[in-house]
C-alpha cells in the first residue's frame, strides 16, 4: 500500500494538471499536433518536389541482358542499355551522380540457366544444376525519385518470371548508390534520437519548474511542510507524478513524429518505402525496450530539473538555471548523429542521458543488446533515486525553502 | 488558576540569519549576520491564550516559525505538548495548527478540495474529516464559496479558508502569526471570537501581534519581545502592573535600545 501522504501528493499533482484544460492542451496536445502538422507539411512539400513525369524514359543499364528480359521490357516501351563488365563502374558512378537511374546485372546466360533448371531431367544433363537461386542485382540511388521509380518498375517486371529460382539483390552488396549523407532514411534515423531527447526534455521542462520552483515562489510548499507529511513522500510524489505528465507530453511529440514519418519518407523514398519504414518495421520487444528507456529517461530528467528548480527562487530563475542542461541534452543527442551504430561497450551505458541516446540509436538501427538497455534503465533509475534523496534533503532545508 | 500546566516551553532559542548581499543593500544593514532571536525563553499554559508582543522586526514571526518546526533554531530547545521541536518535528506538526500569511494556498484548488487534501496529510479518517468540514465551513460561512477556486476569493475569504485548513486535524495547540492582519473589523472580530471559543474548548493558543489593545483583550499571558529578546513575560497584571500597556512597552523599548547604544 502506498503511504497516504505520497498518494495524496500524486493525486493533487494529477488533479492540478488534468482538470486544467488549458494545461492539458498546451502541454500534451499541442506539441504532438504541431509536430505532426509541420512534418507532414515538409513531407508533402518533398513529395511534390519528387513527383516523376509520366512520360519519363528511365535510363537503365543492363549487364548480361537475356533476350527474355529484353522482350518483357520492350512490351512496356522501355529501352534497356546493355553494358559490358568493364563499363559497370562507370554506370554506377552515373547512377550516384543521378545521370542514370538503374544498373541491372543478370547472371551470365540467364535464359539457358533458367531453362536448364526448369526442364532438368537426369537424361538432359550429366550434372544436375545447383538448387541455389539465381540472383539479379539492381543498383539504384534512393535519393533520386526517377531511380526509385525505375526500381519499383524493374522489380515488378522481374516478378513476372514468377519463379522461386530467382532472387533480387540477395548478394549482400550495397545496392543503394546514394552517398550516405544524402539518404533521407539515414538522415531521419540519425536525427530521431536527438529529437526524442529534446522532446522528452521539453516535456519535463514544461511541468517540473512550475510545480516546484512555482510552489516555492508562491509560498504554497511551506503550507505542506507544516503538516506531518514526510519530506521523502513529497519529493517522491512530485517526481513520480511529474514524470507521468512529462511522459505524456513526450509521448505526444513522439506520436506526432511517428504519424508524420510515412509522409516525410513518402516524399523521398516513394510512398511504399515510407509506409514500410513507419509501419511494422519494429517488433513488440523493440517497442518495449524503447518505452523502458523513455520512461527512465523522463524520470532522470524530472529528478535533475526538480533539484535545479528547488534551488531556484522563481520559475523564471529555474528556466535560466536549466538552460545549460538543455544544451547538454541537445549535444548528447547530436552525438548520435555522427555515430554509425550504437556503442557496444557496456561502459558507455553507465553514463546517464548518453546511455539513453545510445539505446535509441541501438533500437532504431537493430543493433541493441537487451543487457545495455537494462543497464541504461537501472543507471537512470538509480540517478533518479539519488535525486529524490537529494530533493528530500532540500525540502528539509530552510535555506532552500525560504531563500530570498 | 490553580497550578497551570505548561504546554509550550522554550529555552534559550537563538536564530541568526545570513543576509544576502542584496538584502544587506536594501535594509542598509551593517553586517552579513542578523540576529533575529537572541536566547529567548517562553512558556505558555494549557488552555490559555499567549500573546507575543513586539514591534516590527522584533523576531515574533521567527519564534513562531521555530515553534512550528518550519525553521530550526541555531541554539536552544522547545517542547510542545511534550514533543521536542528538534527531535520529534513530525509529532509537533501533528499537534500544532500553524497559521501565518506566508503559508499560501494554491490558487487552482477549491477550499472543499483542500480540506480533503490537508485532512489526508494529517491522517484524519475521511468520516471525521467530513464531519469537521461541515462544522467548520458552516461556522465560517465557507460553504458559500467552498467550490470557488482560492485564486478567485477575496482576502477575507482566503484568510477564513486558511484558518479552517490549519485546523483540519483539530490540534491542541494553535500558533497564529498576526491573526487580524489585513482583515476588516468584521472579519477580524469573527477570528478573535473564534480564538476565544477555541480557548474555552481547552485549546492552547500562541499568537503574535503588535496591536496592544488586541493583546489586552485576548491574552491570558503575554511576552514582550524586542530585538529578539524576551524583555518581560507574565499575565497582563504582571507585565503592566496597573499601568497602560503601551506606556510600559515604550519604557521597555527605550531601555532596551539604550542598552544597545
Ligand atoms: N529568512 C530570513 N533571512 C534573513 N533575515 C530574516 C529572515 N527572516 C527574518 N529575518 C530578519 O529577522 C528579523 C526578525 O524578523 P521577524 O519576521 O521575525 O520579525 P517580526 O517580529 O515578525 O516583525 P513583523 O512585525 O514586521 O512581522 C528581521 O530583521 C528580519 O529582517
Ligand atoms: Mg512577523
Amino acid at each position: 500500500m502506498m503511504p497516504n501522504g505520497l498518494a495524496a501528493i500524486i493525486k493533487k499533482e494529477f488533479t492540478r494538471f488534468f482538470t486544467d484544460r488549458r494545461m492539458v492542451l498546451t502541454t500534451i496536445l499541442m506539441p504532438g499536433l504541431l509536430i505532426y502538422l509541420v512534418y507532414s507539411f515538409i513531407g508533402s512539400a518533398m513529395t511534390n518536389a519528387f513527383t516523376v513525369d509520366e512520360d519519363y524514359q528511365p535510363l537503365i543499364y543492363v549487364q548480361n541482358l537475356p533476350p527474355s528480359a529484353d522482350a518483357l521490357f520492350f512490351q512496356l516501351g522501355i529501352v534497356l542499355n546493355p553494358v559490358d563488365a568493364d563499363e559497370v563502374a562507370t554506370a554506377k558512378q552515373f547512377i550516384q551522380d543521378k545521370q542514370a537511374d538503374l544498373l541491372v546485372i543478370f547472371p551470365e546466360d540467364f535464359d539457358s540457366l533458367l531453362a536448364a533448371r526448369t526442364h532438368y531431367t537426369s537424361a538432359s544433363a550429366a550434372v544436375p544444376p545447383t538448387d541455389e537461386p539465381f540472383n539479379i542485382d539492381v543498383f539504384l540511388n534512393s535519393t533520386s525519385s526517377t531511380s526509385t521509380n525505375a526500381y519499383v518498375l524493374v522489380n515488378a517486371v522481374l516478378d513476372s518470371y514468377n519463379t522461386p529460382t530467382i532472387t533480387i539483390n540477395a548478394s549482400g552488396l550495397t545496392y543503394d548508390l546514394a552517398s550516405d549523407e544524402d539518404t533521407a532514411g539515414f538522415l531521419f534515423a540519425s536525427l530521431l534520437p536527438m529529437l526524442m531527447m529534446v522532446f522528452l526534455y521539453s516535456g519535463c521542462i514544461g511541468v517540473a519548474p512550475e510545480s516546484i520552483a512555482g510552489e516555492k515562489e508562491r509560498g504554497t510548499i511551506a503550507t505542506l511542510l507544516v503538516t506531518p507529511l514526510r519530506r521523502w513522500q513529497l519529493a517522491l510524489g512530485k517526481v513520480l507524478s511529474l514524470g507521468v505528465i512529462a511522459l505524456l507530453a513526450g509521448a505526444s511529440s513522439f506520436i506526432g513524429i511517428m504519424l508524420s514519418i510515412p509522409k516525410m519518407l513518402g516524399g523521398a523514398l516513394g510512398d511504399e518505402g515510407g509506409a514500410a519504414f513507419g509501419g511494422a518495421l519494429y517488433n513488440v520487444a523493440d517497442y518495449a525496450q524503447l518505452l523502458a528507456v523513455i520512461l527512465s529517461t523522463v524520470l532522470l530528467f524530472i529528478g535533475i530539473i526538480a533539484i535545479i528548480s528547488a534551488f531556484a527562487r522563481s520559475v523564471r530563475e529555474a528556466s535560466t538555471m536549466t538552460l545549460p542542461m538543455m544544451i547538454v541534452v541537445m549535444l548528447v543527442g547530436a552525438l548520435a548523429m555522427f555515430s554509425p551504430g550504437a556503442q557496444t561497450e557496456l561502459g558507455y551505458y553507465l553514463i546517464p542521458a548518453y546511455n539513453s541516446v545510445q539505446c535509441f540509436v541501438g533500437v532504431l538501427s537493430f543493433t541493441t543488446s537487451p543487457l545495455s538497455v537494462w543497464v541504461t534503465v537501472a543507471v537512470n533509475l538509480l540517478v533518479t533515486a539519488a535525486c529524490v534523496f537529494a530533493l528530500t534533503k532540500m525540502f528539509n532545508s530552510e535555506k532552500v525553502i525560504f531563500s530570498r | 488558576m490553580a497550578n497551570p500546566q505548561t504546554i509550550v516551553q522554550a529555552k534559550g532559542l537563538c536564530k541568526t540569519f545570513k543576509l544576502s548581499a542584496k538584502q544587506q543593500r536594501i535594509e542598509n544593514a551593517p553586517g552579513r549576520l542578523r540576529v533575529a532571536v537572541d536566547h529567548l525563553d517562553l512558556s505558555a499554559n494549557k488552555g490559555e491564550i499567549y500573546g507575543l508582543l513586539g514591534p516590527n522586526g522584533a523576531g515574533k514571526t521567527t519564534v513562531l516559525r521555530m515553534l512550528a518546526t518550519l525553521i530550526k533554531p541555531d541554539e536552544g530547545e522547545a517542547h510542545i505538548d511534550g514533543f521536542s521541536i528538534g527531535a520529534d518535528p513530525e509529532k509537533v506538526r501533528a499537534a500544532v495548527g500553524f497559521l501565518t500569511s506566508e503559508l499560501k494556498l494554491e490558487d487552482f484548488f477549491t477550499p472543499d478540495y483542500l480540506f480533503g487534501f490537508f485532512s489526508t496529510l494529517h491522517n484524519v479518517p475521511p468520516a471525521i474529516a467530513a464531519q469537521r468540514k461541515d462544522a467548520l465551513f458552516t461556522r465560517f460561512g465557507i460553504d458559500e464559496f467552498a467550490q470557488v477556486k482560492v485564486g478567485n476569493l477575496s482576502t477575507g475569504m482566503k484568510q477564513k479558508a486558511s484558518l479552517v485548513l490549519s485546523l483540519v486535524h483539530n490540534p491542541d495547540v494553535i500558533i497564529f502569526d498576526e491573526p487580524t492582519n489585513g482583515l476588516d473589523v468584521i472579519t477580524a472580530r469573527v477570528v478573535t471570537d473564534y480564538l476565544l471559543e477555541l480557548r474555552d474548548q481547552g485549546k492552547s493558543i500562541i499568537l503574535s501581534t503588535h496591536i496592544f489593545t488586541l493583546a489586552e483583550k485576548l491574552c491570558d499571558r503575554m511576552g514582550i519581545i524586542i530585538n529578539g529578546r524576551m524583555v518581560s513575560e507574565g499575565t497582563l497584571e504582571e507585565v503592566a502592573a496597573g499601568r497602560d500597556l503601551e506606556e510600559v512597552f515604550f519604557d521597555l523599548y527605550s531601555a532596551a535600545t539604550k542598552e544597545v547604544a
